[in-house]
C-alpha cells in the first residue's frame, strides 16, 4: 500500500484526498496544525485549522482568508479519508492532525511540547501506526526541568532586580511563549508591560476565551507612576529599539529551550536566560513516540538525523524527511517564532 | 565550593561590569582565603594540570549516560564544550548537601597524579553523581581545563585592589609571574616587598587624530614629527631594581617579554620610558603580524625570542633620577631621552627617529612612505607640549595614512552579539579568483543603521546555506573595504591577511562581477614592504 502521506515539494500531501498539510507552497487546500508562520503559511485557497487559531490566523494571513474551523476531536471526510485535530500542547490551538484511511492511521504532529503548560490544551496521545515527529530538540542534552521551577527561576530574578531598583526585559516570541510567560509571572512583584505585537497576539486568543492576566502597553509606562521593578515582555526582534531606553536601569534574558547551552546563552549576550520551550525536549519526544504506539516515525525538522538514527537504535522503524519547518532553530531571527 | 559556584553563576548571569566587579568583591570578602588563591589562579589560566584525558572522561559518560559513543560525540560536536556536555548527558546528580571546599576538592584532584585509573574513575564518578548541575559543571572544567567567565585578569585586579585597600598596579605585579596555588597562601600572594608606587605607571598621554591639513597647526618649525609605529603603546619602568613593562590598558608584559625585561635591568632606576613595543631583530623592524605572535605567548620559547626579538622604539622619558619629568617640555624631555638610550648596551632600546623638515609639504611626502616604514603614518608633537594625561587636544596629533582598499562581494553573514542579535552584522568578504571567490576578510558593520537593516533583509532573503550562525548568501552586494596593511599569509586561503579591515561603504554602484580580484590585493602586497 502506498504511503498515506507523501513528502512532496509542496508540502505533506494525502493523496487519497489531495490535501496537503501545512504546505509552504500554495495550493489548494491546506490543513492547519497551528497558527505559526512556518506551518500556516501566506497564500493558500483554503485553510482547515482548530478554531483556536482563527483570529491569529485572519490577522497575519488576512481578513479574507478561505477558513473552515473545527473544534478538537472532530472529523472532518474528505473523499473517504478521516481527519481530526487534537491537542499537541504547543501553543493555543495547536494540534495534531489525525489521518485515517482504510484502517491505516497517521499522526502528523506539526510541533508540540508533553508538559502540560496550564495554558494550552495538554498534549494528547493520539494512537498510530506512523507518527510525524518534530525534533527540534532531538538532541540528549535537550532536558527541561519542569516549568515551575522554571517560573519560580523568573520570579525571582524579577524580585530581585525589582529589589536592586531595576526592570526587567524578557524576550519570548508573541505567540505561545509570551502568553505562557505572562501566566507565570507573580503580579504581586509590579506590573508587567507588554509589546505591541504581543498585545495583538494576546486580543487575538482572548477573543477565543484565553483568559489571561492583565497587561500595559509599552507606552503607557511613566517612571514617575510606575517607578521601577516593572517587567516587561517582547518578542526577540524587538530587542535593540528605542523603547527600551526609557526602561533603564533594566536586566535583560531571554526563555528559550537553546538557552540550556551556556554558548546559546552567553551569544545572545543578554542578562539571563531562562530554559523554556514550547517543544518538547528530548525525553519528551521519546515518551510522545512511544505513547502513540507508532511503529513507524518519520523525523522532520531539527535533529532529524541524529534523532532518527537514535530511534532506530532503539528498535523503532524511522527515517528523516526534509521539510521547511524551521522549529526552533532560529531563535533569535528577527519576528521569527518557534 | 559553594561560594566559587555562586561567584561563577553571578558572573556568568550579567553582561554588566559593574555587576561583575561586584560578584567578584563579594567573593573577595566572604571566600575562604584557600579557595580565594585557587579562584584567582583559575581565572588568571593557572589551571591545574591535567590528570584525566577527554578520551577517558569521554568513555565514563558513555558508561554512566547509556549513550553510544557516535551520540556523545554528536553532541559535544553541538555544544561545542567538552565540560558541559558531559555535563547536560550524564544522569541528573543525586545531589546531597556535600559540595566540597574548592582548594580540598583541588588537593584532591592533584593527590590523583600517582593514582592508577581505577582510583581516578571512582573519583570522578562521585563527583559527577555528587554534585549539583552548576557545580558539577565547574567540576568538570577544572578537569578539562580553561576557565571562561568573561572576566579579565584586569576585572579581578581591580576587585582585590578593592577590597584588600592596594593600588591596582601592585595587586598586577603580586599576581603576575609564575606561582602555584597550592603552595602559595593568600597572604603570601599579595605581599609585595616591592614599595606599593614602584610599579605604577603614569597615564599614557594619548593624541587626536588630524583631520585635514597640518598647516592649520602653525609653523612647521615648532613641531616634532616621528613615524607612528605599529606596534603597541607601551610604557617601561625601572625602580628600585625592578622592571615593569605595562600596555596602554595597564596589563603587566613582563611575563611575555621577559627579553626586554632582562634587557632594561641596565637602565637606571628611576626611569620610566614610553615608546612603541615591537618586535626588531638586526635586519630591522618586523610587521605587527610578528609582534602579535608575541604577545600571545605568556611564556615564550627560546626558539620564539631568538626569532623575534623584542624591542622598545623610546619616544619619550616620563621619569628620570627619580623624578617626574612630564611637566619639562618635550624638547627637554627628548634630549634626556636620547642621552639615556646612547648610554646602554642593549640594541633593543632605539630611540625612535625624528623625521627633519623645513617645510609642512617634506612630511606630507614622509607621510605618503609610511608604509614602507611599517608606519601607520606621523605623529606630530610640539616641541614645547608637556607631557598631558589622557586624550587632550592640541599638542599631539596622530596624522595617519589613508587605509588601503578593496573592492569585495559579501559571501557569508553572521548575526551581531548583544542587543543586535537577530540582525545579521558580521560580515565575509571574498575577492575574484578567476571565476572563483575566495574569502579574504571579516568585518563588522561599518554601516549605517539603515544599511544594516537593509543588508540583514538581503541575507535573510538570499541565503544559499547555512552552516550553524553562519549563512552563505547570494553573491550580489559589493562593500569598499578599507585596511591598515597587507601581508603573506599562509593561514589564510586569500593567502593575504589583513591588518584592520573595515567597510568604509556600500557599493551599491558595482555588481559582484565589478569587485577587485585577488590579484589585485596581491598587487598591494607586493607594493607594500615584507
Amino acid at each position: 500500500m502506498p504511503d498515506l502521506l507523501e513528502f512532496r515539494p509542496q508540502g505533506i500531501y494525502c493523496p487519497p484526498a489531495e490535501v496537503y498539510i501545512d504546505p509552504w507552497r500554495k495550493v489548494d487546500k491546506a490543513l492547519i496544525t497551528h497558527a505559526h508562520a512556518d506551518h500556516a503559511r501566506w497564500g493558500q485557497r483554503h485553510y482547515i485549522a482548530q478554531a483556536d487559531n482563527a483570529y491569529v490566523m485572519r490577522e497575519r494571513l488576512g481578513k479574507d482568508i478561505s477558513l473552515q474551523t473545527v473544534a478538537y476531536g472532530e472529523t472532518v471526510h474528505i473523499n473517504g479519508v478521516k481527519f481530526s485535530w487534537h491537542p499537541a500542547g504547543h501553543i493555543p490551538g495547536s494540534a495534531q492532525i489525525r489521518i485515517e484511511y482504510r484502517g491505516e492511521v497517521w499522526v502528523a504532529s506539526g510541533d508540540y511540547k508533553v508538559e502540560d503548560d496550564g495554558l494550552t490544551p495538554a498534549f494528547e496521545p493520539v494512537p498510530c501506526h506512523t507518527f510525524i515527529s518534530e525534533c527540534t530538540f532531538g538532541m540528549p542534552v535537550y532536558r527541561w526541568e519542569s516549568q515551575q521551577k522554571r517560573y519560580a527561576e523568573i520570579n525571582q530574578w524579577w524580585a530581585q532586580q525589582a529589589a536592586a531598583g531595576k526592570n526587567c526585559l524578557l524576550f519570548g516570541y508573541s505567540l505561545g511563549k509570551a502568553q505562557r510567560l505572562l501566566n507565570g509571572l507573580d503580579p504581586a512583584i509590579g506590573p508587567i508591560f507588554v509589546h505591541p505585537t504581543i498585545a495583538q497576539m494576546n486580543a487575538a486568543l482572548e477573543a477565543v476565551g484565553y483568559r489571561l492576566p492583565a497587561t500595559l502597553p509599552l507606552s503607557a509606562y511613566n517612571k514617575k507612576v510606575h517607578g521601577s521593578g516593572v517587567m516587561v515582555i517582547a518578542p526577540p526582534g524587538a530587542g535593540g529599539g528605542n523603547w527600551e531606553k526609557k526602561f533603564e536601569p533594566y536586566s535583560d534574558a531571554s526563555a528559550s529551550g537553546w538557552v540550556q547551552v551556556r554558548g546559546n546563552r552567553r551569544w545572545q549576550s543578554l542578562d539571563r536566560g531562562f530554559v523554556m520551550s514550547d517543544h518538547a525536549d528530548y525525553p519528551g519526544l521519546l515518551q510522545a513516540i512511544k505513547a502513540c504506539g507508532a511503529e513507524r516515525v518519520v523525523c522532520t525538522h531539527g535533529f532529524t538525523a541524529l534523532f532518527s538514527r537514535q530511534l532506530r537504535e532503539l528498535g523503532y522503524n524511522a527515517r528523516e524527511e526534509h521539510t521547511l519547518f524551521s522549529g526552533e532553530s532560529e531563535q533569535s531571527e528577527k519576528s521569527e517564532e518557534d | 565550593m559553594e561560594a566559587f559556584v555562586k561567584l561563577f553563576e553571578s558572573l556568568d548571569q550579567t553582561t554588566s561590569i559593574s555587576a561583575k566587579t561586584e560578584a567578584l568583591e563579594r567573593f573577595f570578602s566572604e571566600a575562604d582565603a584557600r579557595d580565594q588563591v585557587w579562584t584567582i589562579a583559575l581565572f588568571t589560566g593557572r589551571r591545574p594540570r591535567r590528570l584525566i584525558s577527554s578520551g577517558q572522561l569521554r568513555q565514563w559518560a558513555v558508561q554512566q549516560s547509556g549513550f553510544s559513543e557516535w551520540m556523545v560525540e554528536e553532541c559535544y560536536a553541538h555544544v561545542g564544550d567538552l565540560a558541559e556536555t558531559l555535563s547536560l548527558l550524564l544522569p541528573p546528580p543525586q545531589a546531597n548537601d556535600e559540595q566540597p571546599a574548592l582548594h580540598l576538592l583541588l588537593s584532591e584532584l592533584l593527590d590523583l597524579q600517582q593514582a592508577d585509573e581505577v582510583a581516578k574513575a571512582d573519583f570522578v564518578a562521585h563527583y559527577w553523581q555528587a554534585l549539583a548541575p552548576t557545580a558539577r559543571f565547574l567540576f568538570n572544567k577544572l578537569l578539562t581545563g580553561g576557565f571562561r567567565v568573561g572576566v579579565s585578569e584586569k576585572l579581578i585586579v581591580k576587585a582585590l585592589a578593592k577590597v584588600y585597600q592596594r593600588e591596582e598596579s601592585a595587586i598586577t605585579y603580586a599576581l603576575s609571574g609564575k606561582w602555584d596555588p597550592q603552595n602559595t597562601s593568600l597572604e603570601k600572594l599579595l605581599a609585595s616587598n616591592k614599595s606599593e608606587d614602584a610599579s605604577k605607571p603614569y597615564p599614557f598621554y594619548l593624541a587626536y587624530a588630524l583631520e585635514g591639513e597640518p598647516d592649520a597647526l602653525g609653523e612647521v618649525g615648532d613641531w616634532q614629527a616621528e613615524w607612528k609605529w605599529d606596534g603597541i603603546r607601551a610604557q617601561l619602568i625601572k625602580r628600585a631594581g625592578a622592571v615593569y613593562l605595562w600596555s596602554r590598558g595597564e596589563e603587566l608584559l613582563n611575563d611575555s617579554f621577559p627579553d626586554l625585561v632582562e634587557a632594561a635591568q641596565e637602565l637606571p632606576d628611576g626611569t620610566v620610558l614610553d615608546g612603541e613595543l615591537v618586535c626588531m631583530d638586526a635586519a630591522g623592524l618586523r610587521s605587527f603580524a610578528d609582534l602579535q605572535q608575541r604577545l600571545g605567548r605568556k611564556k615564550p620559547g627560546k626558539k620564539l625570542l631568538k626569532e623575534l626579538p623584542a624591542g622598545l622604539l623610546c619616544y619619550d622619558l616620563l621619569e628620570w633620577e627619580g623624578t617626574d619629568f612630564r611637566a619639562q617640555p618635550l624638547r627637554k624631555r627628548r634630549a634626556q631621552l636620547e642621552a639615556c638610550c646612547a648610554a646602554l648596551k642593549s640594541e633593543q632600546f632605539v630611540v625612535s627617529e625624528v623625521i627633519n623638515a623645513s617645510i609642512w609639504a617634506d612630511l606630507a611626502r614622509a607621510r605618503s612612505e609610511s608604509r614602507s616604514q611599517l608606519a601607520e603614518g606621523l605623529m606630530l608633537k610640539r616641541l614645547d607640549s608637556t607631557y598631558e594625561s589622557g586624550r587632550k587636544k592640541g599638542d599631539w596629533w596622530k596624522w595617519k595614512v589613508d587605509p588601503l582598499s578593496i573592492d569585495a562581494v559579501l559571501l557569508y553573514a553572521q548575526q551581531g552579539h548583544g542587543r543586535r542579535a537577530g540582525l545579521y552584522t558580521d560580515y565575509t568578504f571574498a575577492v575574484w579568483d578567476g571565476d572563483k571567490l575566495v574569502t579574504f576578510a571579516k568585518a563588522y558593520s561599518g554601516l549605517t543603521d539603515a544599511e544594516i537593516k537593509e543588508v540583514d533583509k538581503f541575507v535573510k532573503a538570499n541565503t544559499l546555506e547555512k552552516f550553524g550562525p553562519v549563512r552563505t548568501v547570494k553573491p550580489e552586494l559589493v562593500f569598499e573595504i578599507g585596511f591598515e596593511g597587507i601581508q603573506a599569509s599562509n593561514r589564510h586561503k586569500s593567502g593575504v591577511a589583513l591588518r584592520f579591515p573595515r567597510i568604509l561603504r556600500w557599493r551599491r554602484d558595482k555588481s559582484a562581477n565589478e569587485a577587485n580580484r585577488l590579484s589585485d590585493l596581491k598587487q598591494l602586497l607586493y607594493s607594500a614592504p615584507d
